[in-house]
């Protein structure tokens, strides 16, 4: 269980969103709703223990999560704004880390992102919407129990959305949680919304 | 340990497929150490007084080569964030890093330096002790510039800062490197300026990739 008392988040001299609390149980799911730069990515950020908080706390399991940082990224997969693939490696190539990382299979991880026939092409070759699946792809292949999703639809067509729902069914089914920053509507049965309003 | 050597493993990895940047650290090598007998004349006497500073400072120089994208590339495209969240600590990731900088750099020029050293007609007799001084240099230079370019990271004109944060660092290896081998050109015994080199290490072989992680980490906020 993830829970936040009171968060608070300082950028320089900016306030960018103060008193976030929330709790997101085992299964469950929370969508962060808020205009452009009212914190979404940075409250995905906190939320992975990148970022610390300037005020509040962060409880994992009712303990804090922050006070050992390597620990609680190993609880968390991370999809940022930005893809973070290799342009040189192919696309299994750069699951590879990932895969050893949890002991899991990247021919499963491809399959279940519609991948396989890209699997030996450059991650340069790829468009704008398979970089993202292959990011998606690598998400699924974490053992976390914690996805922090940042605009998991963007460049995504239909076909994606639907397996990128399938794959949040799937993971909240067993026991993981899952926090996303969107503006679309996402397959997220009984997920509560979260509205960060800018400061 | 597992996650050290999967970090390890996927560095020299991109390593050899972008292999025009991995060898451009000893091509540079090798351009420099070879225009030096243009620049100074072809004399034995004065080039081989000369080789094993030319060495070393080519060397030093070269190594600082892919420094800035060594965190840089992965600050960028956001593999940085990837890393920390791998569940390997800073200090794993920042050795694992600097580890796969001196097999790609540091020990290809080490490899390289005995025929440029022959190539410079240094004493052969100094050419050993040349080269135990650039087995822990090589290292050390990877270290100091791997601790440089996590502090750097993120930062504007990184590339720019990286030079005037770590030569400073460097320059007492480059003295005693260099003392080395001349010490055994002149017949002298090499011994304590290789201890000295060897104490260096020791000293930032832990405390570099701690400085590091920290860095890293740093970064990311």
């Amino acid at each position: 269980m993830l829970r936040a008392e009171g968060l608070t988040a300082i950028r320089g001299e900016r306030l960018i969103f103060r008193d976030v609390s929330f709790t997101l149980p085992a299964g469950g799911a929370l969508i962060l709703a808020g205009r452009n730069g009212a914190g979404k990515s940075t409250l995905l950020r906190l939320l992975a223990g990148l970022v610390r908080p300037d005020a509040g706390r962060l409880l994992w399991n009712e303990t804090d999560a922050l006070l050992d940082r390597t620990e609680h990224g190993a609880r968390v997969a991370l999809l940022g704004h930005q893809d973070a693939l290799k342009p040189g490696l192919t696309a299994a190539e750069n699951l590879a880390f990932a895969a050893r990382l949890s002991g899991r299979d990247v021919g499963e991880a491809l399959a279940a992102l519609d991948l396989v026939e890209l699997a030996e092409l450059p991650a340069r070759m790829l468009s704008a919407g398979q970089k993202r699946r292959l990011a998606l792809a690598r998400v699924s292949l974490s053992a976390a129990p914690l996805w922090l999703l940042d605009e998991p639809t963007l460049g995504l067509d239909d076909m994606a959305v639907d397996r990128l729902g399938f794959l949040l069914t799937r993971h909240r089914d067993g026991g993981g949680m899952i926090v996303a920053a969107t503006h679309v509507s996402l397959p997220l049965r009984g997920a509560e919304t979260l509205r960060l309003n800018a400061a | 340990m597992t996650g050290m050597i999967a970090i390890l493993s996927r560095e020299l990895r991109l390593s050899v497929r972008h292999g025009a940047d991995t060898l451009a650290a000893l091509l540079f090598f090798l351009l420099i150490v070879s225009l030096f007998p243009f620049a100074i004349g072809p004399a034995p006497e004065t080039l081989g007084r000369m080789a094993p500073g030319i060495i070393w400072v080519s060397a030093l120089l070269s190594a600082f080569l892919s420094l800035d994208r060594l965190f840089g590339a992965d600050f960028e495209d956001g593999s940085l964030d990837q890393l920390l969240l791998s569940g390997v600590p800073g200090i794993g990731i920042a050795a694992a890093k600097t580890l796969a900088h001196w097999i790609v750099t540091g020990l290809p020029l080490l490899l390289a330096a005995a025929p440029l050293a022959v190539m410079l007609r240094m004493p052969e007799d100094a050419i050993p002790a040349l080269l135990a001084g650039l087995l822990p240099g090589t290292a050390l230079l990877s270290l100091f510039g791997a601790t440089g370019a996590a502090i750097v990271v993120g930062a504007r004109r990184a590339g720019m800062l990286l030079p005037l944060l770590v030569l400073p660092l460097v320059t007492p290896v480059l003295i005693f490197g260099v003392a080395a081998a001349d010490a055994a050109a002149t017949g002298q015994s090499p011994r304590p300026h290789l201890l000295l080199l060897a104490a260096l290490l020791m000293g930032a072989l832990p405390l570099c990739p701690l400085a590091a992680g920290v860095a890293l980490r740093g970064a990311a906020e």
